[in-house]
């Protein structure tokens, strides 16, 4: 990855910390996200990988410091704003958070539901998507009938379907089996091509060493140079 | 939501009860009043006059009596009339009057009242319209007991209002308390849907067609439930001996429109009140 020019940052984090009570979890982070870059964040477990995440989606307040993304400055964004601010980013867990309850079609295009979109459109979206990632004979399956693998392809779709600037992934392959991960690698590295930015947190060596993108190294909710 | 069936079922039969209670008290008001009124289309204002009232006067009289609010006619009762009918009550005791060398009776008015006008202030007004007469120095509406009666009647009215309003709030904290379980057994999926950049009233919505079906459901039941029990009471009054009595009719359909109605404003509202505690973060 080259280095941007400093307009191109899509994501600028300045001074921030994250306490949990007394406890830090992140400790004067600055770090600056460039557009179209695909971001390792990696780090022992307890880091604090999976807080800085929370922290660019408003998962968490900030406890300190300041985070712009696309120019928003977070600590702006009233309660009201903050659906419309999320539909910037697609994300996935590690526990791919689907709704049980719902079918893999009803998951993915909940999305485009919440956004107001026609039905229409919903209805052809969510079709792409699923051939996207290999699952559109699944569509009236219900998530816990499926694999691992095909679940947390779902929740690729999910965080695709709405044509995110932004994915933020939180150890997504963390447990799976090395050929559902690597499915999932290429499905984020196909919408990475296709100009998203991506921020990927995991601590899976194998992960990491086989990855071009830029890696930042968390240890102690600090970040090491 | 599938587990939620017992909830739902037992949160529809509650209000269904409530609005059954409350409906069934409406529908005996509607019936009660119905007789009522037609009670008191026996009801008379007896006008005395004074004895220095001369017969010429009884025209103008009477006219201005007729002009009164709600009257709807006048009879004019002399007390030669009111002699005569006295004697034929009393046909026994004939002996009393022989003595009498003067009738002591006054003259009097006999007024009947529009049925529609009749409620008991309205009788109470037009008496004392009709008391301010110069001419006239005594009035009777005879049926107290009417009088006492209807004044129960105002206040079993008043404790059919509070009841309505007590099964109102029965019926909304009800749905209150089901929505509020939903929302925390459906806990995850919500914060899923944040997750995805759902608004609040988008997540909001599908509990809201929840709480207003559960009151519609539950109005309707209890409105069918009424018209069974109704059904079977009165094929029994029409077969028995009081029939002649009773004219009675089920509730319209503008009340049943508005019970069902406020049913599902009780639902609104309960949802309502459990959201507005629990959707903020
Ligand atoms: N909600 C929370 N409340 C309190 N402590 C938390 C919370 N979330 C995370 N932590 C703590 O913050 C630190 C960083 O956690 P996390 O960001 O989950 O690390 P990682 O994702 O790198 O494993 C850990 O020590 C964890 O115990
Ligand atoms: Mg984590």
């Amino acid at each position: 990855m080259t280095k941007k020019n400093s307009n191109d940052q899509i994501i600028r984090m300045f001074h921030v910390y994250k306490r949990y009570g007394a406890k830090a979890a992140l400790f004067d982070i600055t770090l600056d996200i460039y557009k179209n870059e695909f971001l390792l964040v990696t780090g022992p477990s307890g880091a604090g990988k999976s807080t800085l995440l929370k922290l660019l989606y408003l998962g968490e307040a900030t406890s300190e410091g300041q985070i712009l993304i696309d120019g928003m400055n977070l600590t702006r964004i009233t309660n009201n704003q903050i659906p419309y601010f999320r539909r910037m980013f697609g994300i996935i867990f590690q526990d791919y958070k689907l709704i049980p309850t719902k079918t893999v079609f009803e998951n993915i295009a909940l999305v485009l539901e919440a956004s107001g979109k026609k039905a229409s459109y919903i209805q052809k979206k969510v079709n792409s998507v699923l051939r996207t990632v290999g699952m559109e004979e699944k569509l009236n399956s219900y998530p816990p009938s499926l694999s691992g693998g095909e679940q947390q392809r779902i929740a690729v779709a999910r965080a695709i379907v709405g044509e995110p600037k932004i994915i933020l992934a939180d150890e997504p392959t963390g447990s799976l089996d090395s050929d559902s991960a690597n499915i999932i690698m290429n499905l984020l590295l196909d919408f990475h091509k296709r100009g998203a930015t991506i921020v990927l947190a995991t601590h899976d060596k194998e992960l990491i060493s086989n990855s071009n993108g830029r890696k930042i190294y968390l240890k102690q909710g600090q970040l090491q140079q | 939501m599938r587990n939620n069936k017992l909830l739902h079922i037992i949160t529809i039969v509650t209000i269904a009860l409530s609005i059954l209670i409350v409906s069934a008290f409406i529908l005996f008001f509607i019936n009660a009043s119905d007789v009522m009124s037609s009670w008191k289309k026996g009801v008379r204002i007896m006008a005395y006059l004074k004895n220095n009232t001369h017969e010429k006067e009884f025209p103008e009289l009477k006219n201005k009596i007729i002009d009164m609010y709600g009257v709807q006619d006048v009879t004019i009762v002399t007390k030669e009339e009111a002699m005569e009918s006295l004697k034929n009550q009393m046909s026994r005791q004939a002996s009393i009057f022989e003595n009498l060398r003067e009738n002591p009776l006054p003259d009097a008015f006999e007024v009947r009242m529009i049925a529609s006008t009749q409620n008991w202030e309205k009788i109470e007004d037009l008496a004392k319209n009709i008391e301010s007469l110069s001419a006239v120095s005594d009035v009777e509406y005879g049926q107290r007991w009417l009088g006492r009666f209807t004044s129960i009647f105002t206040l079993f009215r008043l404790a059919g209002y509070a009841m309505c309003v007590v099964f109102f709030m029965a019926s909304v904290f009800i749905v209150a308390n089901t929505i509020r379980l939903l929302f925390y057994s459906r806990h995850d999926e919500i914060e899923i849907m944040r997750l995805v950049g759902a608004t609040d009233n988008f997540i909001k919505a599908p509990f809201y067609i929840e709480g207003m079906l559960q009151g519609a459901f539950g109005g309707v039941a209890g409105i069918f439930i009424l018209f069974l029990i109704f059904a079977v009471i009165a094929a029994n009054i029409e077969q028995s001996s009081i029939a002649y009595m009773f004219d009675i009719r089920f509730l319209p359909m503008e009340v049943i429109t508005g019970v069902i109605f406020c049913s599902i404003i009780a639902g609104w509202l309960g949802c309502f009140l459990s959201l507005k505690q629990y959707v903020k973060n």
